[in-house]
């Protein structure tokens, strides 16, 4: 077998070879890269815009928070409806027989309504009576019962009126829900319901999906995203608060998100807005293997030979040649 | 004397050609010798500023994983409450910017130049390898940051990523997996892939200009 030392010099054999400091402009680089770096860090600073709390939710917006938990036990928000991999309430995305998100099953259980309204309620009812009746009112009632307490609460919600932080409503029948509900808030908005939805029974604690999903439901955290326009309709994926560049690598895969069939509810070839998601990441999957795989694609692979960009890059080459013998040029660097 | 004697006496026991280890300095020798890892000739036309597009994501690469260990050592919560600790982050973060602009500079010059002919298609597959890793490394680090950003952007995400059915093994509501992927297993699997990339490049030497030898083509 041919060294592969023995190939380098042939492959230059006849090529005029000049002295370059590899070492001396990787110094330079470095040095460049990290000035730029410093200058850059002292003049713009990075964004840090506070992390929105379930307690400051609860307090800046508690109509809303209200709203969301009442939504919660009726099983009509997002997470409640998600499919997997938190519960099987939805189907999931699909393209034709493709559902990955079926395929792996529901392997980070959530039940919406427990998680994030009765559990808690049910740990602040320790020493609270008449939270404690509340609750026991609420699930000795049948599904029907509950559904047109809900059903009343939820018509009466838009009318609320908030004062100092709590919520009232219209005078009706509404079972337990006021009650409920306004534990809830209270939790919340002393900042309890933040660690009650974190710690799952654990000490040590990293996986904020719970708290996370329930902001997600509610309209108060993508109100604010809405205003710093990081949703997905605005080319959020790559957007970040402040006038700052983003995750501009990503501008290719979030610009599927504005276009058609990702933007039609009919679509095209069964890609449209309902699995977007799974669309995209099956053709940036795509997009990406066939850039990876361009050294072998006819067509892409000869682009570069048709374009004469290769003619700037390397003009000292296809410049007219003042001498065809080899020599030693100066140093680059 | 004695070494020597011990050594010849010890390696008597198995023919030289056995040596594992000997093996694989002889394949290093003979792959990578010095003068291909460190030259200091090369082509004439080497001298294009497209051939600085690399070397320049190398040294922002490093000063990423400069101010992100200092990042790491002070912990997530350091930079929220400390000037010092908001100017190592800025740091991080223009520096990633950085890595990124000059990257995909050196990938659109490397692709004009069809930097894969004469056998160097493995060299620009594992480039595009640690574009994707990097943009990876990027992404589990803006849901790392504990701020409003981080909370959104996961937020969003997650229904990408559970789509595609991923979201059951990268969980990106889950802060100690994404924390744990960023500092860790992700920046060593892009050190990893830049350092294997650019001894293949050292390894086969720069590319000839497009009509010095056969087209476009690997």
């Amino acid at each position: 077998m041919k060294s592969m030392g023995a190939t380098q010099e042939e492959y230059y054999r006849g090529v005029r070879m000049i002295r370059y400091d590899l070492v001396k402009e990787l110094a330079i680089a470095l040095g460049a890269a990290g000035l730029l770096g410093l200058v850059l860090a002292a003049a713009f600073s990075s964004p840090d815009v506070p992390q929105v709390t379930i307690a400051t939710w609860a307090q800046s917006d508690p109509l809303d928070f209200v709203t969301t938990a009442a939504d919660e036990l009726a099983g009509s928000t997002t997470s409640a409806g998600y499919g997997n991999p938190y519960n099987t309430a939805g189907e999931g995305q699909s393209w034709g027989p493709i559902g990955p998100q079926k395929w792996f099953g529901t392997r980070i259980p959530i039940d919406s309504a427990n998680a994030f309204v009765i559990q808690p309620l049910q740990r602040a009812s320790f020493s609270n009576a008449n939270l404690a009746s509340a609750l026991k009112t609420w699930q000795d009632s049948d599904a029907d019962q509950q559904g047109k307490w809900l059903d009343a609460y939820s018509k009466a919600l838009p009318d609320a009126t908030v004062t100092d932080g709590n919520v009232a409503v219209v005078a009706g029948d509404y079972g337990p829900l006021p009650v409920m509900m306004a534990n809830l808030l209270g939790i919340a908005q002393a900042g309890a319901l933040d660690g009650l939805l974190v710690s799952g029974g654990h000490f040590y604690q990293t996986d904020y999906t719970q708290p996370l999903l329930f902001m997600g439901d509610g309209g108060y955290l993508s109100g604010l995203a809405d205003q710093a326009h990081l949703t997905g309709s605005q080319w959020g994926m790559m957007n970040e608060t402040g006038s700052y560049p983003g995750q501009t690598w990503l501008w290719l895969y979030t610009m599927w998100y504005q276009v058609f069939p990702f933007t039609s509810d009919d679509g095209f070839l069964g890609l449209n807005a309902g699995n977007a998601d799974l669309g995209i990441i099956i053709l940036m999957t795509l997009l990406t293997t066939a850039l990876a795989l361009v050294p072998f694609i006819p067509g892409l692979r000869d682009v570069p030979r048709w374009l004469p960009i290769h003619r700037l890059i390397w003009r000292r080459y296809y410049a007219p040649r003042r001498s065809s013998a080899s020599r030693i040029e100066a140093p680059q660097l | 004397m004695a070494v020597a004697t011990s050594v010849e006496s010890a390696g008597s026991s198995q023919p030289e050609s056995a040596s594992w280890t000997l093996k694989l300095r002889q394949a290093i020798d003979r792959h990578l010798p010095m003068d291909h890892l460190l030259p200091d000739r090369q082509p004439y036309y080497v001298g294009s500023w497209v051939y600085v597009f690399g070397v320049v994501t190398i040294a922002a690469l490093v000063w990423v994983v400069v101010s992100g260990v200092v990042l790491t050592f002070m912990g997530p919560q350091w930079w929220h409450v400390s000037g010092v600790g908001r100017f190592f982050n800025s740091l991080h973060f223009w520096s990633v910017q950085l890595f990124f602009i000059f990257m995909v500079l050196h990938l659109w010059g490397q692709y004009f130049m069809a930097g894969w002919r004469h056998g160097r298609a493995a060299t620009w597959m594992i480039g595009v390898v640690i574009f994707g890793i990097s943009v990876l490394t990027a992404f589990t680090g803006y849901l790392s940051q504990q701020n409003f950003d981080a909370q959104f952007i996961a937020i969003n995400a997650k229904d990408a990523m559970n789509g595609a059915g991923i979201g059951v093994f990268f969980n990106v509501l889950n802060f100690g997996q994404m924390y744990g992927l960023h500092v860790m297993l992700l920046p060593i699997g892009v050190t990893a892939l830049v350092v294997a990339h650019i001894v293949m490049v050292r390894t086969r030497g720069v590319v000839k200009p497009i009509d010095a030898e056969g087209g476009a083509q690997s």
